[in-house]
């Protein structure tokens, strides 16, 4: 349909090499040539892989250690796509191969390029299958991945359900006692989700067409290809024009192009009496806040949480959670507006629900495991709603600044939990793996018998917490401070949420690192911490620490395309809700004096 | 016109222009009498009959591809049979017809032939006595399924499905020493005779009221009396034909509430007959259901011709016609589907659970049938794509149930078991069978990147495509809907098949040995899986030729 695009693309070998390389060595490694017993080998080859992932991704995100910056690499206050690699893959469908990165996925990519190294290091107690393991993980890493980087939906999709087998097998084999429930319930959530994604999908591809867009549009979606000079972009644009029917998309970009076209076709069209936009919002939502997950759809969580083996917990807690807020603020919000709009009040609901139900689930707890995966649940929450103010002035007041703050702060939110929860899921495994239990009853004393674990757990803990000059205080804070604008009662929740927090945090560090001595079960065992754990929790802690004293080091990623996409957004509500002769735009950035108290 | 023109006339039909599209099923038909020969003569007797059926399945498969390459690609949507290439052309005097579905359908069901009798070979049924038996009535149903395929009448519609069904009631039976699979022949052959009973009676009305067993002319005159209205007797009695008719479909379709048979026939007769008749059957099965829907819903003079054509006055009645057969074929795919998936949930057989399985994908396939018809007075491209959506499903499931059938019929050589609970603990021993099964069966519960997500994902496109042009769009909404949940439901039961081989210890009282792909069954094992996996990531190839196939909707 389109111009084929040459393999000479910059960015087209370390992006696909990202993506593809622990797909590629999870495929020699399932070769007979690598014997099961070569067990060192094999992890060895795994971290590896990880490890050369992870420089591949900081080679894209921070030029400036490689040296002078080559056109596939990331440029630092460059709001728009970069690193665009787009290719055909079935033209039947216009679906292509088409990656690339901004501020809002880059970031998660180093995250999870980051923590899969960690997991990956964190793996050598697993002695069960050791090969079938590290060929599941890589796969999972080769999931996540492409999650992030894909635009193209058809393609998004693929990765998105990629993850699912390897993680049904990994929680399923390697768990604990309750394994095989937690691992069928994971699934089944997972794929109840994706299949209304998919609907979803599919309602938005037959319902849209490229000829609504202009040239400047087209060629900003990528559907032409920016690279094309003058006359084969002419070509390219006229193709399109002179289409004798309309031309669907999965081009994620040109379909929130064409979401927030003023005559939305998603908008008019009607499905059961709603707006085909709300209910693709809708089902996307679902689908999104399964992965987040919100409550009422998160009792998966603890469960796979609890089963799953250390490293596949820091995974689950560090990069999967990440995934449907991702999906919310790449997909959900740009493509439905007037629906993310009017639903506002769901998104930030149910966000604040999350964020009370969890941290008063977690109090409750007696499992140390379990404590910390109702964390993941409240502390997801802030991220709901940082996400859900965004929409939310609809009066007169365009805050854009305030949306900008929300989401920001929920951007950060997801990295440093990112951080800080795999970090905590580590800590319960190392002490897991000397005592096998989690019973928080019976821990105690912990700080005397290994003080430079506990010194660490108890700084990743505190980072948890949301302690200011620890990376989980700045997300939560803005997040706070944004909801004020929306509604002061939700503000006022999520503010008292923090002590509720605190509350279970120092709770259960009493309960575990503190008192007198260890009386549990296997006392004997408490051995001090090994250099391998040692090497996988200090970075941990470096970052919390370093992302709470300079958030700028993210924000400098984070904020110009976030506040971008806030802006168009922005502008986008004031031309469809107030007409033409709307608010000027100079009236966005005063101060509100009369709050939208909804 | 005397009688000698006629003669002249017929006999130039024949050899000038039918038969060259016939050579496929004629080199068929040589086959068979090949392998019977060798039979006959000691000294070929020693042959094996498998190699030579072989042999002659490859140059059937030769000029199947030949004919679906021959039709030309680009002018598609408006010739008739110009000069550039046939792409509607009668046969026999209009008895069959080729189209780019005959071609399409043939070519799969060569291609199944040419990976099943390998596959039969390994998995050692039959052995050599019985060879010349097996492959004769294996190739006889295949021919009466390229008929069923190519149908253009109503009597020959009928002549396809008992040529194709009576080998098979005889094949249900292979099994001569063991009562299941007696039970399952007759069983079987019962409900066949029951159900052609009633289709033979079926298109005797509708034969009787139209004048016609020719289903262009059938079209013609159906929308005359659907629109003179007067008649409303005859309506009644038509559509009663036409439920009739559709009683015979559904048995080969093995769609609810005609499905009982299938169960019991699977479970009875041996896994390389369930292969046999899941794939290549409900393949034809499927064509024909098209050919019917098709040929009876759109006018003649659509066919071939651009959507204007629906709008003639006089074939306003083709449009209640389709509506009646959209509904009828929409709501038994919802039935059949959700039926298929629960009543999987209990079973304890894996041959019995594929059997639903398959009744289930007999039920997303009709979804898409549904589809097509509906969309047809709409957007005839739209429908095109939903025709194309069938035949991609068909050529996927093809690989996956072809696979699971091997993979049920080489374990049971090694285990001597087909109960779910003997995998237990497979994975230990043999992992790579345990990969080839997750491949297959996570395929057919249609997750990326997997065949099986590609061809779900066109079927649900052409629901939402038909919700999107406002054809038939409640029943449609309630397709997708039900679409959608029973992927959800399908995740159970095939999944516990994988947990048990992965998941649970293995029994200590394991008889047989480890399961290396390094062998003949393993290689008959990977090359049925690996398609399904390339499929699922480069599929521009095989639903190219599925488009051509889906230009047959007018």
């Amino acid at each position: 349909m389109l111009p084929t695009d040459t393999l000479s693309q910059p960015a087209l070998w370390p992006l696909t090499a990202i993506v593809f390389l622990p797909a590629l060595v999870a495929a020699f490694l399932s070769l007979p040539i690598v014997p099961k017993a070569r067990e060192d080998f094999i992890r060895w080859t795994t971290l590896l892989t990880t490890a050369v992932v992870f420089v591949l991704s900081l080679w894209m995100a921070v030029p400036a250690l490689f040296g002078p910056a080559g056109p596939a690499q990331f440029r630092l206050g460059d709001p728009s796509m970069q690193a665009v690699v787009k290719l055909p893959w079935i033209e039947a469908f216009g679906i292509e191969y088409l990656l690339g990165v901004d501020g809002i996925s880059l970031p998660l990519v180093v995250l999870t390029t980051f923590l899969s190294m960690l997991a990956a290091a964190a793996s050598w107690p697993i002695t069960k299958h050791v090969k079938a393991y590290h060929i599941l993980f890589l796969l999972l890493v080769t999931g996540m991945l492409g999650v992030f980087v894909s635009l193209d939906f058809f393609l998004f999709y693929v990765f998105w359900e990629v993850m699912l087998l390897p993680m049904y097998f990994l929680i399923g084999i390697w768990g604990g006692p309750r394994r095989e429930y937690a691992a069928i319930k994971f699934f089944l959530y997972t794929l109840l989700g994706s299949v209304l994604m998919l609907l979803a999908i599919l309602m938005l591809y037959f319902t849209s067409d490229l000829r609504l867009l202009s040239d400047e549009q087209l060629v900003a979606a990528h559907v032409v290809s920016p690279g094309l000079d003058g006359a084969a972009r002419a070509t390219a644009v006229e193709a399109i024009r002179t289409a004798d029917r309309p031309l669907h998309t999965f081009n994620i970009l040109a379909l929130a192009q064409i979401g927030q076209l003023p005559n939305s076709p998603f908008a008019a069209a009607q499905v059961w009496g709603m707006s085909l936009e709300t209910w693709a919002f809708l089902l996307l939502l679902i689908g999104f806040v399964i992965k987040v997950p919100v409550v009422p759809v998160h009792t998966w969580l603890p469960d796979a949480h609890v089963e799953a083996p250390t490293p596949i917990s820091m995974i689950l807690a560090g990069v999967l959670l990440k995934l449907g807020g991702y999906g919310i603020l790449r997909i959900c919000y740009p493509i439905c507006p007037g629906a993310g709009l009017s639903l506002a009040w769901l998104v930030c609901g149910l966000g604040v629900v999350s964020m009370v139900y969890g941290a008063f689930a977690a109090l409750a707890q007696k499992d140390f495991k379990r404590m910390v995966a109702y964390s993941s649940v409240s502390h997801m929450g802030y991220v709901m709603l940082g996400l859900g103010v965004w929409s939310a002035v609809a009066g007169h007041e365009y805050r854009w600044d305030a949306w900008a703050q929300g989401v920001n702060g929920a951007m950060f939110q997801m990295l440093a939990h990112g951080i800080s929860s795999a970090g905590m899921f580590f800590m319960v495994g190392v002490l897991y793996d000397r005592v096998h239990h989690r019973n928080l009853e019976e821990f105690g004393g912990i700080f005397g018998r290994m003080p430079v674990y506990s010194g660490l757990a108890i700084a990743i803990f505190f980072a948890g917490l949301g302690l200011p000059g620890l990376c989980g205080f700045i997300g939560e804070v803005l997040v706070t401070l944004s909801s004020w604008n929306y509604s002061r009662v939700l503000a006022a929740i999520s503010a008292f949420t923090v002590i509720l927090t605190a509350a279970y945090i120092l709770w259960a560090i009493q309960r575990v690192y503190l008192g007198a001595e260890y009386k549990g079960p296997h006392g004997d065992h408490l051995t001090p911490i090994t250099p391998r754990e040692l090497a996988i929790a200090t970075p941990l802690v470096f970052f919390a620490i370093l992302f709470g004293v300079a958030p700028q080091i993210l924000f400098n990623y984070v904020t110009p395309t976030v506040n971008r996409q806030v802006e168009t957004l922005a502008d986008w509500t004031r031309r469809v809700h107030d007409g033409p002769a709307g608010l000027p735009v100079a009236a966005v950035q005063e101060p509100a004096t009369a709050q939208a108290a909804r | 016109m005397n009688l000698g023109s006629l003669i002249t006339g017929s006999l130039n039909d024949t050899f000038a222009v039918s038969l060259p599209l016939f050579r496929t099923e004629l080199c068929l038909a040589a086959t068979i009498v090949l392998v019977l020969l060798c039979r006959m003569l000691p000294v070929l007797r020693r042959l094996d009959s498998g190699l030579v059926a072989l042999g002659g399945v490859c140059f059937a498969l030769w000029y199947a591809w030949n004919d679906l390459r021959g039709i030309p690609v680009g002018g598609l949507p408006h010739v008739g049979a110009d000069a550039a290439g046939l792409v509607r052309q009668e046969l026999f005097g209009g008895l069959l017809v080729f189209d780019s579905l005959t071609a399409y359908i043939r070519f799969l069901l060569m291609g199944f032939l040419v990976l099943y009798i390998p596959f039969t070979k390994a998995s050692g049924i039959p052995d050599h006595e019985d060879g010349a038996d097996f492959y004769t009535l294996v190739l006889g149903a295949t021919l009466g399924m390229c008929l069923m395929a190519s149908a253009n009448h109503l009597l020959m519609v009928f002549m396809a499905v008992e040529m194709a069904s009576v080998p098979s009631y005889a094949l249900a039976g292979l099994l001569k020493g063991r009562k299941a699979s007696s039970e399952a022949a007759l069983k079987y052959a019962v409900y066949g005779a029951g159900a052609a009973g009633i289709m033979l009676y079926g298109i005797s009305l509708l034969g009787g009221l139209l004048g016609t067993c020719h289903l262009p002319s059938m079209a013609a005159e159906l929308a005359r009396v659907v629109d003179a209205g007067t008649a409303n007797g005859s309506v009644m009695v038509l559509a009663l034909g036409g439920l009739m008719v559709a009683v015979g479909l559904a048995f080969k379709l093995s769609a609810v509430p005609f499905h009982f048979w299938c169960p019991d026939v699977f479970e009875g007769a041996a896994a390389e007959i369930g292969g046999f008749l899941s794939v290549a059957s409900k393949t034809a099965a499927v064509a024909l259901l098209l050919r019917i829907c098709f040929g009876l819903g759109v006018s003649p003079t659509g066919i071939g011709g651009a959507a204007a054509n629906l709008a003639e006055p006089g074939l306003a009645g083709l449009a209640s016609t389709r509506h009646f057969m959209v509904y009828v074929v929409g709501l038994m795919a919802a039935v059949t589907c959700t039926l298929g998936n629960l009543a999987a949930y209990g079973q304890t057989n894996m041959k019995r659970l594929l059997a639903y399985s398959t009744i289930a994908h007999a039920g997303y396939i009709m979804m898409a049938v549904a589809a097509a018809v509906a969309l047809v007075g709409v957007n005839v491209a739209a429908s095109r794509e939903a025709v194309s959506a069938v035949a991609f499903y068909l050529g996927t499931y093809l690989f996956m149930n072809l696979g699971a059938f091997a993979i049920v019929a080489l374990l049971r050589n090694r285990l001597r078991s087909e109960e779910i609970d003997s995998y237990a603990g497979l994975v230990r021993s043999s992992p790579g069978i345990v990969i080839a099964t997750a491949v297959v069966l996570v395929s057919l519960i249609g997750l990326p990147p997997l065949a099986g997500f590609v061809a779900k994902f066109l079927v649900f496109s052409s629901l939402v495509q038909a919700i999107s042009l406002e054809a038939e769009r409640p029943l449609m909404l309630v397709l997708l809907v039900v679409g959608g949940l029973n992927t959800v439901l399908s995740l159970f039961y095939y999944l516990r098949v994988l947990k048990v081989m992965t998941f649970d210890p293995p029994p200590a009282d394991r008889v047989g040995g480890e399961f290396s792909l390094v062998s003949l069954p393993g290689a008959v094992v990977t090359a049925l899986v690996v398609p399904v996996v390339v499929l699922g990531v480069f599929w521009a190839g095989l639903y190219a030729c599925a488009q051509l196939a889906g230009a047959f909707a007018s």
